[in-house]
This record gives C-alpha cells, sequence and structure tokens, in this order.
C-alpha cells in the first residue's frame, strides 16, 4: 500500500540551515550536511529543501562546522544529493526555466516553486514538457484572515485575488505533479494544521498534496494522515528543533497502525 | 569486490547525477554516457530516465543507442538495468506521448494508471511482493520503495515479473528476462533497500564466493 509521506523541511539561509517563524523569523541551526547524515540514519522518506537567502550569497564562515565554504547554492545542493539517497525537492528563489534546469543537473528530483508560477504561469507547461509533471511542485501559500484564506506569495508579502482552491486546480491542470500548501500564518507556530483548508484542497485536486504548517506534536500529524486526504505531511521546525522529532514521529504513526513506512528498514547489507 | 565496468546512459531526460552518486557510494566509477558507439566497453550498463516513452525512444535514437541495446539480449556476460522509464523502454509499445514501439527486450505494453480514485502520478513508498528470487531481488528486500510513475508496464509473460507493487490493482514493478533486468521504482532513492539491489546488479557476473 501506498504510504503516507513525513518530509522534513529544511530552510537554508546564506548556506546554513535555519529556523523560521511565520517567514520572518530566521535562527541559524547549523550545517545542511549534518543534518542530512541524520536524517539519512532515520531514512525519512524524502527532504525538501527550500532556500530562503535574500542576498544571494551564501557563506559557511562558522569553521566548527568542518565544511568547505561553499560559494553558491549549487554547489551545496551538489553536495546535499552526493549523499542523499532519498527523493530531493529543491526550492526558493526559482525564476526561470534555466534556474530549474540548473538545479535538476545539479542532483535535485524535483523543483518546489511558489512566486514565480504567479509571475508566469506559463513556466508550468513549460517544466512539465521538459522534465515531466513529477519534476513540479507547485507551491502554494496559504494566509487565514478573518477565516477567510488568501493565496499569498512574494515571500508572504502580495495577496493574490484568486482563492488557494482555484490557484490548486489550476497548476494541477497547467501540469504540476503535486501540491505543497503552507499555511503562513502557522508557519513556526506549532499550534497545528488548518485541516478543513487542506483537506478542501485535497478533495478537489487528483495531484498529491504535501500539506505544510503548523506541526508542533505527533497529534498534529496523526491529524493530517487520519483527517484529510493530503500524501504527505511536512513539518520544518519540529524535525529541526526537537531533538529525535522525526523518529518520534514515526514511531508513534506506525505503531498506532497508520500507513507510514517504519522509520528504518532493517534487515539488509 | 565489485569489479565492473558500468555506463550510465544519458537521454537528457532525469536525475543521472542520482545513480551516479548510489554507484559511487558503493566504491564503483560509473560512466554518464551520451551516445551508443562505446556501449561495448562496459560490463553493467544502467538505463535510467523519468519522463515520456515517446521523448524517450526518440532520444534513445538520435544517440545510436537502439541497436546497441538491442544487442544485450544474446549476451550472458553483460546486465543491464532499466530504471522507471528505463525499465518501460524494455516494453514492445508504449503510449505516452502518442503510441510508440519500444526496445522490445521484454514482451508486454506500458500504459496509463487509469483510476477515478486514486491519484496520478503513483508517488511515494509502496511496498514490494517478490514473485520470483533472484540475484537483483532476493527475498530480503522486500520492503517499501520509493516510486514516482503515471504509466506501468503490463508484461506479457507472467515469467519474467520479478515483484509486484499494489496501487488500487497489482502491478509489475520489477521485470527480467535473461541479462536484462528493470525496475519501475528508484532504487537510488530508496535508502538501504535501494542501495542493497543496486549493490546486487554491480556483482551481477562476479564470480560468487
Amino acid at each position: 500500500m501506498l504510504k503516507k509521506r513525513i518530509i522534513p523541511v529544511l530552510f537554508l539561509k546564506n548556506g546554513l540551515i535555519v529556523r523560521s517563524e511565520r517567514f520572518e523569523d530566521f535562527r541559524e541551526l547549523g550545517d545542511p550536511l549534518h543534518q542530512l547524515d541524520r536524517l539519512n540514519d532515520w531514512q525519512a522518506d524524502e527532504l525538501i529543501y527550500i532556500d530562503i537567502s535574500r542576498e544571494g550569497t551564501h557563506d559557511l564562515k562558522r569553521d566548527d562546522m568542518k565544511v568547505k565554504s561553499m560559494s553558491s547554492t549549487l554547489e551545496i545542493l551538489t553536495a546535499i544529493s552526493k549523499k542523499c539517497f532519498m527523493p530531493l525537492t529543491f526550492g526558493g528563489r526559482i525564476k526561470n526555466y534555466d534556474d530549474v534546469n540548473n538545479i535538476i543537473s545539479h542532483g535535485a528530483d524535483k523543483v518546489v516553486i511558489n512566486s514565480a508560477l504567479h509571475e508566469n504561469p506559463a513556466l508550468i507547461s513549460q517544466i512539465a514538457d521538459s522534465f515531466g509533471s513529477q519534476c513540479l511542485v507547485a507551491g502554494i501559500d496559504v494566509r487565514r484572515e478573518a477565516d477567510v484564506h488568501h493565496l499569498i506569495y512574494n515571500q508572504g508579502n502580495t495577496r493574490s485575488n484568486k482563492s488557494p482552491l482555484e490557484w490548486a486546480m489550476q497548476v494541477q491542470d497547467m501540469g504540476a505533479g503535486e501540491i505543497f500548501i503552507n499555511s503562513i500564518d502557522r508557519d513556526g507556530m506549532a499550534d497545528g494544521f488548518d485541516i478543513e483548508m487542506i483537506e478542501q484542497i485535497a478533495l478537489a485536486v487528483k495531484i498529491p498534496v504535501i500539506a505544510c504548517g503548523g506541526a508542533g506534536q505527533v497529534d498534529d500529524f496523526y491529524d493530517v494522515v487520519t483527517k484529510t486526504h493530503a500524501s504527505a505531511v511536512a513539518a520544518g521546525n519540529i524535525f529541526n528543533f526537537t531533538e529525535s522529532a522525526y523518529v518520534r514521529v514515526k514511531q508513534e504513526l506506525y505503531e498506532l497502525k497508520l500507513c507510514v513506512k517504519p522509520y528504518r528498514q532493517v534487515n539488509v547489507i | 569486490m565489485i569489479k565492473s565496468q558500468v555506463a550510465i546512459i544519458d537521454i537528457g531526460m532525469g536525475n543521472l547525477q542520482s545513480v551516479k552518486n548510489v554507484c559511487a557510494h558503493l566504491g564503483v566509477s560509473a560512466h554518464i554516457v551520451n551516445t551508443g558507439m562505446h556501449l561495448n566497453d562496459y560490463s553493467h550498463v544502467i538505463l535510467p530516465g523519468v519522463g515520456s516513452f515517446s521523448q524517450g525512444m526518440q532520444n534513445l535514437r538520435e544517440r545510436d543507442f537502439e541497436m546497441e541495446l538491442n544487442h544485450f539480449a544474446n549476451e550472458s556476460n553483460r546486465f543491464l538495468l532499466g530504471i522507471c522509464l528505463g525499465m518501460q523502454l524494455f516494453a514492445d509499445v508504449g503510449f505516452e506521448g502518442g503510441r510508440s514501439s519500444g526496445l522490445g527486450l521484454i514482451p508486454g505494453q506500458v500504459k496509463r494508471i487509469e483510476s477515478e480514485q486514486l491519484r496520478v502520478p503513483h508517488v511515494g513508498w509502496n511496498d514490494i511482493r517478490i514473485k520470483k528470487e533472484t540475484l537483483l531481488i532476493p527475498k530480503q528486500l522486500a520492503g517499501d520503495y520509493y516510486f514516482v510513475h503515471s504509466y506501468t508496464y503490463l508484461p506479457e509473460e507472467n515469467d519474467d515479473v520479478l515483484a509486484t507493487c499494489e496501487y488500487e490493482n497489482e502491478f509489475a514493478c520489477a521485470i527480467s528476462r535473461d541479462n536484462i533486468y528493470g525496475v519501475q521504482f528508484h532504487p537510488e532513492k530508496s535508502h538501504d533497500l535501494g542501495i542493497a539491489m543496486m549493490r546486487n546488479f554491480l556483482n551481477l557476473g562476479a564470480p560468487t564466493s
């Protein structure tokens, strides 16, 4: 049976993994390759890296990291992909076809794109035609204000006049392979997912939906898996900040007989 | 100890680097080749790829791989592994991007997953059932592998099926005939089980200890 994926999201800022809160507050957490070792050990289902650097330069300046200074996002991606024996999605700051081509040729399996799809919807079919639909994860940011869900892009700064639901169906029809929904108002708040909104979109589309934004405890993952048709649950801070949270979430869901891949498949080598 | 000359065929579709990375992890330096001319130099050839069947065949032909790959059927000391689209191209015919003929190495057709209920593509981790044990996929390698595809291989002969997977219907997710192997899932993206499977492939033809 197809398993529900549990996906750690790692935010990269200037070459370092950072914590994000409501898209604004960033705290440095450390070196991306060190994080990757642990996620490999835990046999994570998939990884999503989002580059949120604004300056456009990267510098691993702290020498306690035992990593050579890497000068660009693509170098970091190459280093990650060499050790990443699981599906790898990369996003952030992707503007056009050439960016996608670069990212895929440096070892990512998929790209997650948000703002550029709003600014240039033709990019969706262009990517789907060249790399296949499976390669394109459409990022959809949603902010709930006074019980209305607004579609947001441009790093939380621009509100679209379309509804999140309309946009989800549109990106599907234009060739996106998956949808990554992030609730901005819940980002980093650890008070649970926006179950109602996730389910509304998951029921409306036929492509897989990845739910993100609000994970604070195992129960929150349980809710998405049992109360929605989302195919995957993603989270950032809980996996980066809480010791062994990934293993704990996987184990508990598995023990509750939910349809997830066991956190470790032993038996070989 | 793996001692093989390994080629990864570049048809300009998909993430070749991750296949090369898993070979490197296993101590094998694989060469990425983009023309069929020198394929004879290699003992193990991997055909990865994602994308449409018709485009895949067109690229294989343009790069002179079709004839070279057809020679594999007659050779016993060389091994071919198709991954995802690479496996599908072994079929007689495919229907993605219009009807087109495939390599015809393992009889069958490649058709779209048709379902009202299910999401297509089939993306994520799904468990495989081993139907026929081989050196490539022995019983111990049953478990979850990573899939991402919208089309499936419908083999003509049950005997060619090594393993199946269930997504509403049961479908062949690993096939082989003689020295030719194909897997629908991505061993290079399936952690330890996939790495073990890749090791088994690279060890095919090596004297058993």
